[in-house]
């Protein structure tokens, strides 16, 4: 792995953001960029004049007050998101990582991770971020944007870091999966790492194969790897096998329906981050 | 292309900024209500076609225009273009001429005519804005010729309490205000003279309805539609674009240009069958929402659906409204939206754009149509550039020691306007055995300077010279349409530096 990106917002899953990109890079040898939006600015916090009156020199008057109180708000959030960022490098390079670049970016998440990707192999990003409403348990709003207009995997930090020993990946024999299974083998410097392959459903013939499969793949990059299938609600099972088994890591396909769909009945992937207390690896 | 803005944006820009909206959306029917009946009686129809138009055309660009925060409902720009149609020939010809010009706009889009909002300067703007606040407040004239004395005292008591009441509070909508005081003077005391909204005609007592415009379709209606049609789509979208870069650059923010013109053809159609006439985006308004704190489609959105309920609910108290407050609110909007900087501008601004700004806000009045306004300003500018760049050419000569070959050097733009210059730097009457003419540090830009080049390398063969062109190649890269600068790396550099 070359480069991974890291998305930070200052909340409290940053920490962990920056823990998960250093404990990658470090034995990949990769290069961190640590990124942080300030984000589109949709309002400005202009003292709110609902008087409806506009007179003499109206536009250039509106103009000259929301430029001013929007240098404002961009001074102090340019201030802190250089603060949170040195925070950022420091902590990653405390970690033993050499190379730790830092990013300051006006712009939307989504534009800055299309924009950024390309020299990417990985993008960190936490699983709420400063706006989620902790209580509701709501994953972040930017996080689905992000992992659907995302060409790479995403590493989805959970609150707190722990080093990550055993991994399940929830394989349901789909193109995403066999991604991620391809991805893994390709990386190197995570020997001994042990892989638990899970299938929900009906054992088959086919669904055996292509778990065997993967397994070689993953035995033959230097891990081990272990599958089973079992039947039930992949939401559920998956869930439960991930907190028997004391995985600290889940990988899974993410966001294989329409926006609509997801809409009507949910997503299982939603469903699936907002269940898990561990970090998860998607791929889409 | 898609008839719809992009999904993915759609969240934040419906629901981004709820409370603001909402707010600034109400702020906004406030003054909509006016402006559409003060709109209405522009065109010669009855108040309620332009407050049908006003709610449908603020509810549907909400959802199919390309610039969050705007406000777009029935205008002054496109009433004034329909006058003639609706005294000639009756309000279903103006419905029918309204879906016709919504189509047109559709049309626009799809071909991305937004690009050609490039091509008027910021001169251009000025005088469309300064044309739009004259046609605005010579809209109220009627309304204040003519009249009692009691008018005018009221109409100055409006608009005292508009401009004044923000120095006590800003929470509340100094039009509101207006309105209701003068109202309620109205009433109190009995001033029967005072003409009401009621007495401007039909006020809407229902919803909307769907109704196919009642005219014959065939090619005669077309004829007669389609001049109305065209200077209504042209003039909607010159608006339109031209508000939606002041939004832009109000809330530092971009803008979808082609699907706003998208937006606003759907807008029109949609309106013509529910009996509502043509309108764009509103300079004034969209203002007043920014102040307000509207930056969301939810703002417009929310403003024609405020509109459409106080007019449903309040229609009897509506009718009852003094002229005089209305009258009152449009001065604001018509001073609100004049450049009023142009004119301390005019001494300080270089001659040729403030012709050019005059000449917009001229032609305006003079033909009651912005569209031939800009026409006349977007010719003038691009006439005002080319004669500028005309001057960045110069020719210069050197004769050799022996007296027999005189070497030309030309440098700089060779186009049209500065051929004739380009005629007169030759001396023709120098009798010399050679002449070498180097083009090299010229651009040819046209057919004109290649015949005129063409011309004097005959006219010097006639006076028995041999001729010799230098660097022509590189002088002519300039003359096909599409210069290839973005295709060949380097080739913007060699254009510039040779």
């Amino acid at each position: 792995m070359a480069k991974l990106i890291a998305f930070i917002d200052g909340s409290i899953y940053s920490e962990s953001v920056c823990d998960h990109a250093a404990w990658i890079a470090k034995r990949t040898a990769a290069q961190v960029e640590v990124v942080h939006v300030l984000g589109r600015r949709m309002i400005s916090n202009a003292p709110g004049n609902l008087s409806g009156r506009i007179g003499l020199g109206a536009r250039t008057a509106l103009l000259e007050e929301l430029a001013e109180s929007d240098a404002q708000a961009a001074k102090l959030a340019q201030e802190r998101g250089r603060a949170i960022l040195n925070d950022a490098k420091a902590r990653i390079e405390g970690e033993g990582v050499g190379d730790v670049g830092t990013r300051l970016r006006n712009a939307d998440i989504v534009e800055t991770v299309q924009e950024y990707e390309a020299g990417a192999d990985l993008i960190v990003i936490g699983k709420r971020g400063l706006a989620a409403d902790f209580a509701r348990l709501h994953l972040g709003s930017n996080l689905e944007r992000v992992v659907r207009s995302s060409t790479r995997p995403v590493l989805v930090a959970s609150r707190a870091f722990r080093p990550i020993k055993r991994v399940l990946i929830a394989f349901d024999g789909g193109r995403s999966v066999t991604k991620a299974v391809d991805f893994i083998a390709g990386l190197k410097g995570f020997d001994g790492l042990d892989f638990r392959l899970l299938s929900v459903g009906q054992e088959n013939a086919e669904m055996r194969r292509k778990l065997e499969a993967a397994c070689e793949t993953l035995r033959a990059a230097g891990y081990v790897a272990d599958a089973r299938v079992e039947p039930g609600e992949p939401e559920k099972v998956i869930a439960e096998m991930s907190e028997a088994d004391e995985t600290d890591m889940l990988i899974m396909g993410a966001y294989g329906h329409s926006r609509i769909r997801n809409f009507i009945i949910g997503s299982t992937t939603t469903e699936m981050l907002r269940s898990c207390k561990i970090p998860v690896m998607l791929f889409r | 292309m898609t008839i719809f803005p992009p999904m993915h944006r759609m969240r934040d820009e419906w629901f981004g900024n709820v409370r603001g909206d909402v707010l600034a959306g109400l702020v906004v029917a406030l003054a909509l209500i006016p402006e559409a009946i003060a709109f209405s009686i522009i065109a010669g129809v009855d108040p309620k076609i332009g407050l049908y138009a006003s709610f449908s055309i603020a509810v549907i660009v909400a959802i199919t225009g390309g610039r969050p925060g705007m406000i777009s409902a029935a205008t002054a720009a496109t009433a004034v273009l329909m006058v003639t149609l609706v005294k000639e020939h009756g309000l279903q010809y103006l419905l029918a001429a309204t879906v016709l010009a919504g189509l047109l706009q559709i049309v626009a889009g799809l071909l991305k005519l937004g690009y050609v909002m490039r091509f008027v300067s910021r001169s251009v703007m000025t005088g469309f804005v300064n044309a739009l606040a004259i046609l605005i407040f010579m809209a109220q004239l009627p309304e204040l010729i003519d009249v009692p004395m009691l008018t005018y005292i009221m109409v100055a008591l409006g608009l005292g309490i508009i401009y004044l009441f923000p120095y006590v509070s800003k929470t509340i909508p100094s039009p509101l205000v207006c309105i209701i005081v003068i109202t309620a003077l109205a009433l109190i005391f009995g001033f029967d003279q005072l003409r009401t909204v009621s007495d401007m005609g039909e006020l809407p007592s229902t919803l909307p309805i769907f109704l196919i415009p009642d005219i014959p379709f065939n090619l005669e209606t077309l004829r007669i539609i389609l001049p109305y049609s065209v200077a209504v789509a042209a003039v909607g979208l010159l608006e339109s674009l031209m508000t939606a870069s002041i939004v832009d650059e109000l809330t530092d923010t971009t803008s979808d240009k082609n699907q706003e013109c998208i937006g606003q053809g759907i807008a029109n159609t949609c309106t013509g069958f529910i009996g509502g006439m043509a309108g764009c985006a509103m300079i004034g308004q969209s203002i007043i929402n920014v102040q307000s704190g509207g930056r969301g489609r939810l703002s417009c959105f929310c403003a024609g659906v405020f509109l459409l309920f106080l007019i449903v609910v309040l229609g009897d108290w509506v009718g009852r409204i003094p002229m005089a407050a209305l009258v009152a609110i449009m001065i604001m909007v018509s001073i609100g939206t004049f450049s009023w900087s142009s004119i301390t501008n005019l001494r300080e601004h270089p001659r040729s754009s403030s012709i050019v700004m005059l000449a917009t806000v001229v032609t305006v009045v003079w033909t009651h149509n912005l569209a031939i306004g800009v026409l006349i300003g977007v010719l003038l500018s691009g006439i005002f550039f080319a004669w500028k760049i005309a001057q960045l050419f110069r020719v210069t000569s050197e004769l050799s020691p022996d007296g027999t070959t005189r070497r030309y050097r030309v440098e700089g733009q060779l186009f049209f306007a500065s051929v004739e210059d380009f005629n007169a730097a030759f001396d023709f009457r120098e009798s010399v055995e050679k002449v070498v003419i180097d083009v090299g540090n010229a651009h040819i830009w046209d057919i004109s300077s290649v015949s005129a080049l063409d011309m004097v390398v005959l006219k010097f063969r006639r006076e028995g010279a041999d001729v010799e062109i230098v660097g022509l190649n590189e002088a002519s890269e300039t003359i096909v349409d599409r210069l290839a600068v973005h295709d060949k790396p380097g080739a913007l550099d060699d254009l510039l530096g040779h």
